[in-house]
């Protein structure tokens, strides 16, 4: 399979990133293609492994070897074929995905990882402009109704699992368009919502039915939709903020990323906010607290916004450029990630726990941060403040990104009566819950975590539900 | 008294795997002359083969030794026992139970069917013997022995019968009978022509025991002896030689074909000469016998019903006879004839036989095995396998010859002559018009008319079949597109880590559960490429009837295929004959879905019924197809059909009658092929394999036209069949048609014993359900979820898939291993552990079902790590496999924990001796490359490879692109020439042969201890006794799983067994043979954890191989790239770039070994032993772990593993004193001694010596001691000169080193100049020899092999494989045998006169001159790699000129005289031989040199400032 001496003759080439004078004046999406010729070459470097490893720590367990090798011949359709057969969205993946798949690479021992992400990105666009994505209806139907609730990456891929199987499926979607995190959390920067739109009409057309602005157990009874369907799916996704109850935290100019980040992504898709809930950051100093995926959109958001400086900090250590010793290759990579929007300017800091918010008026100036390190105790990482290293960083405008909590539990969960796991997720065994007819999957019960990762627990719970209405 | 005979199969024990070599030969006298001398000098031909045979556990017990003479019929008359005229009665020695009552009942019961047979007894006599001078085991079951004498007044070939009748007879009887003893009543012969004398015995015990053979009165003109060297030790005097008719040499790789083949044709035997008697002679076969038992009892039985000696021997040894071969057309038809009678009995064998009158040898159609005749001027002849067995004055020799490949010798005392070969044949192929026979009545497949096309593609039925019959896409894409585009089989490389079939949770097809067997020691593997000239896949089907006691045109009505793989359209023609002899029913291996696993069986049933009916009314095949599956009909198993059809006609005695043809969807793999025929098929149709063809080809995937890629399809599957039979050491598809050369692994005992018998299955398995279910999942795949498109899955059997089968190597594995061992954590190390263990408990190895008893102790008390590591060793992998950093760490690692690396085969750079780097394993494998003395000087330990897990049977190949200069140096070859290891050591085609290897590098270098690296299969324990037997210091045995740097995918996957099954057979035989403490035993296959290692141990091993675990260690990441040089990880890589990225350093390895030694110290302190070796062998600690199950494996009991031979109790079950072979008395200690002034201060000595037969490995201890000091360089030139005269043993000269000149006035044995290493050795007639040295042998066979440098003169012919993989020295020769210049990779070869076939086969180097006086040398030459020509460059005639001209100085050799003198008639007579490929680096080479001087002479000082 492809060509055994690629790797050697030919050096990994990425896309790249728009200038960035360039791209922060506009939402467009950052990233770059390379050329058909180009794309060929690279996926020539894949080796076709004995352990393919990008393959086993792929969340969808991706058949990688083989699209690579389907590019490197120039057979685009089969591919696609390979790659859609595990991944329902790979143009999401393609996009947003921080890649598993690279990290344990085989090349990625010597710095040099196929570029697994952009190969699978340039197969689903190459499949789209040819042609050989079109709409795969069911060719029977089994008569079982089933309901999904939520529209995010879990949500959709187990609708299209299921739907393909050939049952009726009816995703409900409590906002006013179906993507969950997709549409509203991950900006246009990085995901342009054209792309979830095409997907959605496929959708469509295949026979999924949708039902946005529907707020199961508002809306819509809960009662009603168990009686109505043969099951139900719960992917409604972890939505509960990580709030962080310090000092200040009631002055105004604090808020949590997600509320910031989904206005941005609403205005851009042409809705109007009134100019009194709008949250700009133009002209503002922004901080950003928590270093991860979120807190990064965050600061490219703000830079967009033209906010006059920005800040990112975290409470962890400063992770190292290289992996250390005990993180070794094949392993996820604790190491310092560096995305587009740090690249076109901010501040990130580490090591500083937020003390309290400062504020003037009850409008917010500053945060006070300290210094902390963190030490092994008896196995685990205990945080201590340095003394004397108490600081005041200048800010307008706060955002909390420090991850999710769990789903939110008001309402549809408490209302159902599920049971929760320790973090409060909604516990499964096999994506069934302990209520007969309802599942769940994706972030519900995984606790938030990457769009591959809701993918395949999408997938899952297809299957599971699948397996419970065909044996009914 | 112990039973004498094998002990009962038990544990993995199983006596159908004994084997036994030998030495072999007779003395006559030509013209009848009776006399006592010819006894005595039949027995002194033993005495001088004494090193032939072995002794057993006791240094005293024989493996057998006898002798045939004539009836000596005045001796008789001595004792005054009352016989009529010779001719007139018969007599024999009787075997007897000790039993007083059972004696005198087998003696009831002869004496019955002696009266029966119109016989009448004469009397009994009591054979004096004395059994003093007898072992302790041979006395353990000494047999009374008796010597009957019977009288009948008929035509002697009449009361020849009736004696053959009265023995058949009463052994049946016997036989059959309640007797405790009854395997001790047996007749060595019972005759009027001969009588035979045998028994347990050494050569020299046999003239003591039997006094009867010292009386002067006994006189004979035939004395034909033999002395065995078994495998086993136990008692079986029965099976000593001769046989009634035969002495063998060799074994029969197809005996359970050949034994199951004529008990099917007994029902249908007539014979005019017996009648109705015919069945009094059945089983034709004696039960329970050995393989050369069995061939005696048919050939006795072929000659008794009319057919003459020769006649019989060359139905069951034919010649090869394709178009290689120079033979008649009018015996080519003979030949051909009779293969549609008989197939031939195939493997190693030089045959002595003997009537009485005639008396002779021949070879089969390899010719493996040495034998050597001398004729003298008074009509003495006497034959050997060696040469030097009787001392004949120089003056007396007559002729000196050998046998050939094919050939008969025969000699008839009645008529006093010789008859040569050619005579004997042409009367045989007069005897019917066979070639009128053939033309008229044998369809040959080829030339039936063509009615209708039957397409390949499949339409529609394509997707839901391939699904049903389990496609994945690997075997698409990897198989069987790579063999329908390159017509060859794929290559992979590492090792296979996936679980046996039956312990995976994944349906299988059936196929799966089947291992091949293939060759190890005790015979040699062929090469089937390089020695294609004896394989042939040649079949008939559509026998009529099958009398073949008769001959007549029937027998050749007949269909002759030339590939047992046929098209679609082929078939049709076959469906299509109307002709009335070739009639057929098609029958269907189908069931239906609805009626669930009973509908199964009773379809199944069905099947076996319609076979029968289709035999009842005479069709003449039958036809067993899958087509016509669908939703409704499953497919029943192809294999598992053709096995039961075949063995439910043979039981009911109806399978000669028919051909069985199987048309089916799920063959595609060489493997499935293999099985199919060697359970009973004719000839396959893989009608879904050839759809898929056309499927690939439709898809564009295939890139060349159908046609053409079908045709390699079919050529890759045919080549690939052609290794199969080879790996056995079988030439032809005939012998391998249902000779079932496989084991199960995971077969239910009762499928097993109903339609697989004869096929060793150790571990119980799959039954109807399980297989009814594994169809059924397949099914459904197919039918309950139809998808419009054509796809395939990969199900992850080559490579690892997250939900495909499993691989014991995965993500989770290596990742936690590079880990652990990077960072030295032993934590990680144990997670890496439970991972491993939990994992083989899935199950995947056999060691994860099993567990043992705990019983602990603190930890303190057991022994330390290091103690532990002794036990380590790593694989071979060569330097050239994997690259200099990888070789160099783990050498290192290894010599810092105290165990030992290995340099595998391929040299080790002279730079590492003596330092941290160096390897103490030294490989010596069948290349023998870079095998130096100097070499084999600087080891701790020298391993023969006999084979390798995961490619056994098989040679390798380097290709010259990645045979750089450091390589090549150190395999003494050339920088882009293509290296080929042979399948076999062309030094080792029996286990006597090994045994003299072992003496060979015992002498070389006398502080190294030798191993033996074998591959576990079924038998491999009787194997391991026979090379404990042969003075082995360890032995190996290597699982199947094993790594390889490139193999064919197809042997990685299906060839031989898990280590467990290995070690545990070969303990469990070594402590019933009581050999056990002599020997050491390793073990390696997928070693991994300190609980692998612990499970070996208990099962029997002590020392331990880690090969992949180590490279894991090192960086490997199991790209299974090692075959194409571009391992990333650089470690199985020449590319200087890529040998850049390896990351790896010998501490790695290092912390990998003392994980494992830590961790099996915890286990001990568990289990409570301190030491080690308390723990070895001991299988009471194990037991099957009953929650380590799956679905498959209800039926599967392990407990065989777990047998405790009786004899534990008695006898050692670990090694626990060396295995010393005294070599106190070699000549070489007195050439040392001699030569000390040479040795010590480099004066030059000349030396003079007598030298007989026995005296073996002349020059090696000699030779080691200059290495030993001198290294390389060796002595200057001529330095320690030594004349010997006489016949020198095996390898005279063996790894002779520079300075050191032989002189053999005489002759020589095999092996001359093995491994010549820069010495000279001169061989001359001896003075006063009249023969012309031109014309008779002087050297044996493989001369030269694996020579390095040196100078080799030899005045007279050489045996067969002269300069075989030569690399460097430099040899004249007056004549050759076949296979000349085989493999050579360099130096220079000058024949002055005929070759033998096959001349130059494999040769990729260096060059040969051969004096082509008959102008017919083309077509003795294999020209696959080399070109012929004139020798016209002035450089080549001034070197050919110059080797003669040495030739004449050193022999005086008249021949050489000629030559030059007359030179310019002669020198357009010299045909030079070179490869293309050398040929191509040779003017490269001088390219470069041209271009240098160019380059120099532009290159002036003024334009240098």
């Amino acid at each position: 399979m492809g060509n055994p001496k690629g790797f050697i003759e030919i050096d990994r080439k990425v896309g790249g990133y728009r200038p960035v004078n360039e791209r922060i004046f506009d939402y467009g999406e950052v990233e770059q293609t390379l050329n058909e010729s180009d794309r060929k070459d690279q996926a020539s470097r894949c080796m076709d492994c004995g352990i393919p490893f990008c393959h086993s720590s792929c969340p969808v367990e991706s058949n990688i070897p083989e699209w690579q090798d389907a590019v490197y011949r120039g057979k685009w359709e089969e591919a696609y074929d390979l790659l859609s057969a595990t991944n329902s969205f790979p143009e999401f993946t393609g996009r947003v995905c921080p890649a598993p798949c690279e990290k344990s690479c085989v090349l990625a021992i010597h710095e040099e990882a196929v570029t697994i992400r952009e190969n699978e990105c340039s197969i689903v666009e190459k499949a789209f402009d040819m042609g050989h994505v079109v709409e795969q209806i069911p060719s029977r139907r089994t008569g079982k109704k089933i309901a999904i609730i939520g529209s995010g990456p879990a949500g959709l891929s187990t609708a299209d699992l299921l739907n393909k199987a050939g049952h009726s499926v009816t995703v409900f979607e409590q906002d006013d368009k179906v993507g969950g995190l997709l549409r509203y959390g991950i900006p246009d920067f990085k995901l342009n919502k054209t792309v979830i739109d095409r997907r959605i009409n496929l959708f469509e057309k295949e026979g999924i039915t949708f039902k946005v602005n529907t707020k199961v157990g508002v809306d819509l009874p809960a009662n009603k939709l168990l009686k109505d369907f043969d099951a139900v799916c719960l992917a409604c996704g972890a939505m509960e903020p990580r709030d962080l109850p310090a000092e200040g935290r009631n002055l105004k100019g604090i808020y949590f990323a997600m509320e910031f980040l989904r206005q941005q992504n609403k205005v851009i898709s042409g809705q109007q906010i009134p100019e009194t809930e709008r949250l700009l950051a133009r002209d503002k100093r922004v901080l950003v607290i928590g270093g991860g995926d979120t807190g990064s959109d965050c600061v490219g958001t703000s830079i967009r916004q033209k906010a006059s400086f920005v800040t990112q900090i975290e409470i962890l250590d400063k992770p190292p450029v290289k992996r250390s010793e005990d993180n070794p290759w094949p392993y996820w990579p604790n190491t310092l990630r560096t995305s587009s929007s740090h690249l076109e300017g901010c501040e990130r800091r580490w090591n500083l726990a937020t003390k309290r918010f400062v504020g003037t008026n009850g409008i917010l100036t500053g945060v006070e941060v300290v210094q902390v390190e963190w030490i092994r105790e008896n196995g685990r990482m205990i945080m201590k403040e340095i003394p004397g290293t108490i600081e005041l960083i200048e800010a307008d405008l706060v955002l909390l990104s420090m991850g999710f909590l769990s789903p939110s539990h008001k309402g549809l969960l408490d209302d159902l009566g599920v049971e929760y796991d320790e973090r409060g997720n909604v516990r499964s065994i096999e994506n069934a819950t302990n209520l007969d007819k309802i599942f769940v999957g994706g972030d519900a019960t995984r606790g938030a975590s990457l769009v591959v990762w809701a993918i395949r627990s999408g997938r899952d719970a297809a299957k599971r539900i699948h397996k419970y209405v065909m044996d009914k | 008294m112990e039973s004498n005979s094998f002990p009962k199969a038990q544990g993995l024990y199983d006596p159908n795997n004994e084997h036994d070599a030998c030495g072999i030969g007779f003395v006559a006298h030509i013209k009848g002359q009776k006399s006592h001398d010819i006894i005595q000098r039949g027995l002194t031909v033993l005495l001088n083969m004494d090193h032939r045979g072995a002794t057993s556990s006791d240094n005293k017990t024989g493996d057998g030794a006898g002798i045939l003479m004539q009836l000596p019929h005045d001796f008789f008359l001595s004792l005054k026992i009352a016989v009529p005229e010779s001719g007139k009665y018969g007599t024999g020695l009787v075997f007897l139970p000790q039993n007083e009552e059972e004696a005198a009942y087998c003696v009831e019961v002869l004496n019955r069917y002696v009266e029966s047979e119109g016989l009448q007894l004469i009397s009994w006599r009591d054979v004096p013997v004395d059994n003093s001078v007898i072992g302790e085991i041979a006395k353990r079951s000494e047999p009374i022995i008796r010597q009957i004498f019977v009288k009948g007044n008929y035509e002697q070939d009449i009361l020849e019968r009736k004696l053959y009748l009265a023995r058949k007879q009463a052994e049946r009887i016997i036989r059959e009978s309640q007797l405790s003893e009854k395997e001790v009543f047996y007749l060595p012969s019972f005759s009027s022509k001969v009588l035979i004398y045998k028994g347990m015995f050494t050569p020299g015990q046999l003239r003591d025991y039997f006094k009867d053979l010292t009386n002067p009165a006994m006189t004979s003109a035939i004395a034909l002896v033999h002395s065995r060297f078994s495998t086993n030790t136990f008692p079986t005097w029965s099976l000593a030689q001769p046989f009634r008719i035969i002495a063998h040499n060799g074994e029969i790789n197809t005996i359970k074909g050949n034994r199951q083949w004529m008990h099917a044709r007994e029902s249908l035997l007539q014979s005019d000469l017996f009648g109705d008697d015919l069945e009094k002679l059945y089983p034709i076969i004696e039960p329970g016998k050995s393989d050369s038992a069995s061939f005696d009892n048919t050939l006795e039985f072929l000659h008794m019903t009319g057919r003459s000696m020769p006649h019989s021997l060359c139905m069951l040894i034919p010649e090869s006879f394709n178009e290689k071969n120079p033979i008649p057309e009018s015996l080519k038809a003979f030949y051909e004839y009779h293969s549609t009678l008989m197939e031939p009995w195939d493997g190693p064998a030089s045959m002595v036989f003997s009537d009485g009158r005639y008396i002779g040898g021949t070879l089969d159609r390899s010719g493996l095995r040495p034998s050597r005749y001398v004729i003298t001027k008074n009509d003495m002849i006497v034959m050997g396998s060696e040469v030097g067995v009787q001392v004949f004055p120089a003056s007396e020799i007559k002729e000196k010859g050998r046998l050939r490949p094919g050939k008969l010798l025969l000699v008839d005392t009645h008529l006093g002559i010789i008859i040569p070969d050619k005579e004997v044949k042409a009367e045989l192929s007069r005897k019917n018009p066979y070639v009128n026979w053939l033309k008229e009545n044998r369809l040959e497949l080829e030339a039936i008319k063509v009615k209708q096309d039957v397409p390949s593609n499949m339409g529609d039925q394509f997707g839901p079949y391939s699904k049903v019959f389990g496609y994945s896409k690997e075997e698409m894409m990897l198989i069987i597109k790579e063999m329908s585009e390159t017509a060859q089989e794929p290559t992979s490389s590492m090792g296979n880590d996936t679980p046996l079939a039956v312990f995976s949770e994944k349906p299988k097809r059936f196929f799966s559960y089947f291992r091949q067997l293939f060759a190890q020691v005790t015979n040699p593997p062929i090469d089937p490429i390089r020695e294609g000239l004896v394989m042939s896949l040649t079949n008939y089907i559509g026998s009529l009837s099958s009398n073949i006691l008769d001959e007549t045109p029937n027998h050749c009505k007949l269909i002759k295929f030339d590939s047992p793989i046929i098209t679609n359209t082929d078939l049709g023609k076959i469906k299509d004959l109307k002709h009335e002899t070739f009639t057929h029913a098609t029958i269907p291996m189908l069931f239906p879905v609805k009626e669930g696993v009973e509908g199964f069986k009773k379809a199944f049933k069905t099947m076996l019924e319609s076979a029968e009916k289709a035999v009842d009314e005479h069709k003449n095949f039958i036809i067993l197809t899958d087509r016509n599956v669908s939703e409704d009909m499953v497919p029943i198993p192809s294999l598992l059909s053709v096995a039961a059809v075949h063995h439910h006609l043979i039981k009911n005695k109806k399978r000669m009658q028919v051909g069985i043809i199987v048309e089916s969807a799920e063959p595609r793999e060489i493997m499935h092929f293999a099985l199919l025929l060697g359970y009973g098929a004719s000839v396959v149709n893989p009608y879904l394999a050839f759809a898929a063809i056309d499927y690939l080809v439709t898809e564009g995937e295939i890139k060349v036209p159908y046609y053409e890629a079908r045709k390699n399809y079919i050529k890759a599957i045919d080549k690939g069949l052609l290794k199969i039979l080879s790996k056995m050491g079988i030439s032809t598809l005939r012998s391998y048609h249902g000779s079932q050369l496989f084991e199960a692994v995971g077969v239910s005992d009762d499928l097993i014993d109903n339609y697989f018998k004869g096929t060793p299955s150790r571990i119980g398995g799959v039954g109807y359900e399980e297989i009814f279910r594994e169809a059924m999942m397949f099914h459904d795949e197919a039918f309950k979820n139809p998808e419009k498109k054509v796809s395939f899955s990969t199900v992850g059997e080559y490579h690892y898939r997250n939900n495909g089968e499993f691989h014991a190597w995965n993500p989770q594995s290596v990742a936690l291993l590079q880990w652990a061992t990077k960072s030295d954590d032993y934590q990680v190390y144990k997670k890496f552990s439970k991972l491993v263990d939990e994992q083989n408990a899935q199950p995947a190895f056999i060691r994860g079902a099993l567990k043992w008893k705990n019983n602990p102790i603190p930890i303190e008390e057991v022994e330390p790590a290091q103690a532990i590591m002794k036990r380590f060793v790593t694989g071979a992998m060569s330097y050239g496999s994997i690259s200099k950093e990888a070789h160099e760490a783990i050498a290192v690692a290894m010599n810092t924990i105290g165990g030992r690396s290995n340099t595998g085969e391929g040299g080790e750079d002279a730079g590492r001796f003596g330092t941290d780097r160096n390897s103490k394993i030294k490989q010596i494998a069948s290349g023998r490359f870079g095998v130096t003395n100097n070499y084999l000087i600087n080891a701790q330990e020298l391993q023969i490879k006999i084979a390798q897990g995961a490619k056994p049977g098989e040679g390798g190949q380097l290709p010259g692109f990645k045979v750089n200069k450091i390589i090549a140096k150190l395999r003494h070859s050339t920088p882009g020439i293509t290296l080929i290891s042979p399948p076999p050591h062309h030094d080792i085609y029996s286990i006597e042969d090994l045994a003299q290897l072992i003496f060979d590098l015992k002498n070389v270098n006398p502080d190294a201890k030798v191993s033996v690296k074998l591959v576990a299969e079924s038998g491999v324990g009787t194997i391991a006794a026979g090379v404990a037997k042969g003075f082995s210091d360890i032995i190996i045995i290597s699982g199947c799983e094993g790594g390889t740097g490139a193999s064919p995918a197809s042997s990685i996957k299906h060839a031989g067994l898990p280590a467990e099954f290995g070690i545990a057979e070969t303990q469990q035989t070594l402590v019933m043979n009581n050999l056990r403490g002599r020997v050491k035993l390793q073990v390696d296959g997928q070693l991994k954890t300190g609980r692998d290692v612990v499970i070996m141990g208990m099962l029997g091993a002590e020392e331990f191989g880690f090969a992949t675990g180590a490279l894991i260690s090192l960086g490997c990441i199991m790209m299974r790239k090692c075959h194409l040089n571009t391992c990333p990880a650089g470690v199985a890589t020449q590319n200087k770039t890529l040998r850049k990225r390896f990351l790896g350093r010998s501490q790695n390895v290092i912390n990998y070994f003392t994980f494992i030694a830590e961790e099996i110290r915890e286990y001990m302190a568990e289990i409570g032993v301190r030491n080690f070796d308390d723990l070895v062998g001991r299988v009471d600690l194990l037991e099957q772990n009953p929650a380590v199950t799956n679905w498959k494996m209800k039926n599967v009991d392990l407990s065989k593993f777990l047998n405790l031979p009786e004899e534990a109790r008695l006898n050692p079950i670990r090694n626990t004193h060396p295995n010393t072979k005294n070599l106190d008395d070699v000549i070489d200690k007195t050439l040392i001694r001699d030569a000390n002034k040479a040795i010590k201060g480099g004066e030059k000595v000349w030396l003079a010596y007598k030298i007989h037969n026995a005296m073996r490995t002349v020059g090696a201890m000699l030779s080691g001691q200059i290495s030993k000091r001198y290294g390389e360089e060796g002595l200057p030139k001529d330095t320690i000169n030594c004349t010997f005269s006489g016949t020198a043993g095996q390898s005279f000269g063996a790894f002779l080193v520079k300075g050191v000149n032989f002189r053999l006035e005489g002759d020589a044995n095999d092996y001359l100049g093995k491994g010549l290493s820069g010495g000279k050795i001169i061989v001359v007639p001896p003075n006063g020899s009249t023969f012309a040295p031109d014309k008779n042998i002087i050297v044996g066979n493989t001369t030269l092999y694996g020579a390095t440098s040196g100078d080799v003169y030899i005045q007279g012919v050489a045996g067969e494989r002269f300069c075989v993989r030569n690399s460097g020295a430099k040899a004249v020769v007056e004549g050759s045998g076949d296979h000349c210049c085989e493999y050579m990779t360099g130096g220079r070869t000058v024949v002055l006169g005929a070759t033998g076939r096959n001349f130059a086969a494999g040769m990729s180097g260096g060059i040969a001159y051969v004096l082509d006086e008959n102008g017919d040398f083309e077509y003795y030459c294999n020209k696959g790699l080399v070109e012929l020509g004139p020798v016209e460059d002035k450089a080549d005639i001034s070197e050919l000129q110059d080797m003669i001209g040495k030739h004449l100085l050193y022999t005086q050799s008249p021949l050489a005289g000629k030559v030059l003198t007359n030179w310019e008639e002669y020198l357009p007579k010299f045909v030079k031989v070179i490869p293309l490929e050398y040929k191509k680096v040779l003017n490269e080479q001088k390219l470069k040199e041209v271009k240098r001087k160019l380059e120099m002479a532009e290159d002036v000082p003024d334009r240098r400032e």
